[in-house]
């Protein structure tokens, strides 16, 4: 009886240590990620829908001057669907050329993120599902922010 | 055991990361964009640039003048984890190398909570706050109370006998991004201090401890694992303290400086709910008072980035010679 709590505890971390370092890192080898957020029609559906939310945000709607939606959509869901392992390929610049000049700092692009996150809830994609796409996404920041 | 060589390891790293700090994403970006982007050199263009660049591709995004604002609250919800026992930011039980609030790096952002530990023969009632410059240092002052209640008349203090503290902690982003640097495995990494005084000098002398303030030493790695949806923390903590330092510093069977290992892990359910469990190893340094191992199982709701709640269960192992010390732990938080 003493301590279950104790080694409760300690069999988590344990097993938690153990999934972590299991887990595959890095880009998705096959296309689940992209059929989780239903191929290239899902994709196209939760962009518009973030797209529609970036532009309304009076936090990043400035970023947004001057840019071509429908092309920008299209490469944004070119480079989801590549990313999640879909048959596409990202064809638009690199993330530093792209946000160059624009001098986004960490809260713009968060803001971003968190409408993102909105559309994808939107679309009902699971939580855990969510962070799989955006955990691909995170390291763009450092070439996003420029500030 | 003397411990120096492990404090000694920790200035160390200290120092070292300090020495190169953000070296490796100051090296990876290029150098900023110039003022007119008309006045970009050719040579300029990075390797990985696809050379099928579609015709309508525009010729340089137009320039945008940056933007600030000092108290931005532009982290992502949960990022700032919430406060624990002795006022920093991290779980409820150990600090994380995150900084308190919300700020980025081009922010300030500030926590205050209130946490309430009802056990089960004391007590614990805890308030204090934290600044966060810059996603870079923080500060904190914190206040815990310490009621004895019924033991406090046993030891000879009276009934209720109140043991409080005033713990001042400082702590330092050394390296990582917890959150952004998904690409590896290299977490955030913070070195802190926290100086705690004892108000109670005469009665923690009296339980046999050797003084009634001292400063702990901690190194904290916290990593996100964002595709699992974990968050995975590990302190390492040379202290003196007895009981976090309610019961004083030192005592008759160690007077010396001992290395603790505290750890967490969160599984995040959603955006605002992540639940966990925790692990705090501690000093046994009392003859007559000895100390086990603390452990939680938590849960933290984020209202939104301005409150937070975390409710856990707590196992503190034995307090003041009395046996299986367990109870509640409540906290609400407000911030931005």
């Amino acid at each position: 009886m003493k301590r279950i709590l104790g080694r409760a505890v300690v069999a988590a971390l344990l097993l938690a240590a153990a999934l972590v370092l299991g887990a595959p890192a890095g880009v998705a080898a096959d296309d689940a990620l992209y059929r989780a957020f239903g191929e290239r029609g899902g994709l196209v559906k939760i962009v518009a829908d973030a797209t529609d939310r970036w532009v309304a945000d009076d936090r990043i709607k400035d970023t947004f001057d001057n840019i071509n939606l429908d092309r920008f959509k299209k490469l944004l869901v070119d480079q989801l669907c590549e990313l999640t392992g879909g048959p596409c390929k990202y064809t638009g610049r690199n993330m530093y050329e792209a946000h160059k000049g624009l001098h986004l700092n960490q809260a713009e692009f968060n803001a971003l993120v968190e409408d993102l996150q909105l559309a994808m809830d939107k679309y009902d994609i699971p939580f855990s599902t969510q962070n799989r796409l955006l955990a691909m996404l995170a390291p763009m920041e450092r070439d996003s922010v420029t500030r | 055991m003397s411990n120096d060589g492990a404090r000694l390891l920790m200035v160390l790293v200290a120092v070292a990361a300090l020495a190169a700090p953000e070296a490796r994403a100051a090296d990876a970006r290029p150098s900023p964009a110039p003022a007119t982007p008309a006045s970009k050199p050719a040579t300029a263009v990075p390797a990985d640039e696809p050379a099928d660049e579609p015709a309508d591709e525009p010729a340089a995004t137009p320039e945008r003048q940056p933007k600030t604002n000092l108290f931005d609250s532009g982290r992502l919800l949960g990022t700032g984890g919430v406060v624990e026992l002795e006022g920093s930011a991290g779980g409820g039980l150990t600090p994380w190398a995150v900084i308190a609030g919300y700020g980025t790096r081009d922010a300030i952002g500030a926590t205050a909570h209130y946490t309430y530990i009802p056990l089960s023969d004391f007590r614990i009632q805890s308030e204090g706050v934290a600044l966060g410059f810059f996603n870079r240092l923080e500060i904190s002052a914190d206040r815990q109370e310490f009621d004895s209640r019924a033991v406090g008349a046993k030891l000879g203090f009276g009934y209720g006998f109140m043991f409080n503290q005033d713990i001042f902690g400082a702590k330092l982003r050394l390296l990582g991004d917890a959150v952004y640097d998904q690409d590896s495995l290299v977490p955030q990494v913070a070195a802190g201090i926290q100086y705690k005084h004892n108000e109670e000098a005469a009665q923690v002398r009296a339980v046999g401890a050797k003084h009634d303030d001292g400063v702990d030493y901690y190194l904290s790695a916290t990593k996100l694992f964002l595709g699992e949806s974990l968050l995975a923390n590990l302190t390492l903590r040379e202290t003196k303290a007895n009981q976090f330092g309610i019961l004083g510093f030192g005592g008759d069977r160690h007077d010396d400086y001992s290395l603790q290992y505290e750890g967490s892990l969160a599984y995040l359910i959603t955006r605002q709910i992540a639940v966990g469990a925790e692990f705090r190893t501690k000093p046994d340094n009392l003859r007559a008072a000895r100390e086990q191992n603390a452990y939680d199982v938590f849960g933290a709701y984020f209202l939104n980035k301005n409150v937070s709640f975390t409710l856990a269960y707590l196992d503190m192992g034995d307090i003041a010679t009395q046996r299986n010390e367990r109870g509640a732990y409540l906290s609400a938080q407000v911030g931005f």
